[in-house]
């Protein structure tokens, strides 16, 4: 066989990568974990399935809800602000046992686009799983120094008149983003509204969808 | 304790372990936005400490400019963090010394 035969005859080079049933390191340590916590008392498996499935469920749909209500209703937005956790568990989203949440506003004016530096902190509860770029060393080096050729990679950019404020979670807040509302959209309910708002928008590398697009 | 508007510097202090403090941020100069709270000493509970006494937590904002030596992109672009007290040092008295 000669080598390019042999090349041809791998002709799937990400097979490997893509293996997920391949056991790493850190799968042994989780088990390992998961194990010793289950044997000592201090979780039940149940308790883990619970977690996980509460985990899954919670999606980005959760906090385009509250945008759109927002959006919708100045009184919804003024309590959002001042006390977001109280404010949300009134649309029977549950953030007990959960870091608190700030909303972050965006105006014509100041755009806020959210980070993690040290690790991975992201408002799971009306977010979901965070995506992996969000987890990316890239991502988290990039966006606090130079976030406008971050933002414009997104598809975003920003006139020279607005200023960019990037908000690092370093510590016990988590943070929304609350997108401006489009233009043209006087009339769409509050169903509606929230299609036109993506997870990017809430973190901040993004904006609200136009109606028409 | 600080207040909201006064001028706080970063410690720059090298701390082993875990850390709530983003090294870009050390040494830099902020201003005080607001007092979020006050919560147990995450450089303590990552130990099974019970993380006492609490700490006050603010959150601080700096400028860009004030950050990287170049940043060109906006003049008036910022950065918000949440530090905790024991990592702010007080400017005033610093220009005061």
């Amino acid at each position: 066989m000669t080598a390019h035969q042999h090349h041809d005859h791998h002709a799937h080079p990400h097979a490997a990568s893509e293996d997920h049933d391949e056991v790493t390191e850190y799968h042994l340590l989780e088990q390992a974990i998961r194990e010793l916590l289950i044997e000592s008392g201090v979780l039940t498996a149940a308790d883990i399935q619970r977690q996980i499935e509460n985990q899954e469920s919670r999606t980005p749909a959760l906090g385009s809800r509250i945008v759109a209500r927002a959006w919708s209703d100045a009184e919804f937005r003024r309590k959002l602000v001042e006390s977001p956790t109280a404010t949300v568990a009134a649309l029977g989203i549950d953030m007990s046992n959960t870091p608190e949440l700030r909303v972050l506003e965006n105006t014509e004016t100041l755009h806020h686009v959210v980070v993690c530096t040290l690790c991975s902190c992201y408002p799971r509860m009306i977010l979901g799983v965070p995506p992996a770029w969000y987890k990316s060393r890239e991502y988290r080096a990039r966006v606090v120094h130079e976030p406008r050729a971050v933002l414009k990679e997104f598809g975003l950019g920003l006139p020279g008149n607005v200023e960019v404020r990037v908000v690092d979670s370093t510590a016990d807040l988590r943070y929304l983003v609350l997108p401006m509302r489009p233009a043209g959209t006087e009339s769409l309910g509050e169903e509606d509204l929230a299609r036109l708002v993506g997870r990017d928008a809430m973190i901040g590398t993004g904006i609200a969808r136009n109606p028409d697009a | 304790m600080y207040a909201p508007g006064d001028r706080v510097r970063v410690d720059s202090r090298w701390q082993s372990g875990h850390c709530r403090t983003p090294y870009y941020l050390k040494g830099r100069v902020g201003v005080v936005v607001s007092a979020v709270g006050i919560y147990r000493n995450p450089e303590r509970l990552a130990y099974h400490k019970p993380g006492l006494p609490p700490r006050r937590l603010y959150r601080v904002r700096f400028r860009q400019e004030d950050i990287w030596v170049n940043y060109t992109d906006g003049g008036f672009d910022t950065v918000e963090a949440d530090l905790f007290e024991h990592w702010l040092l007080p400017v005033a008295e610093e220009l005061t010394s």
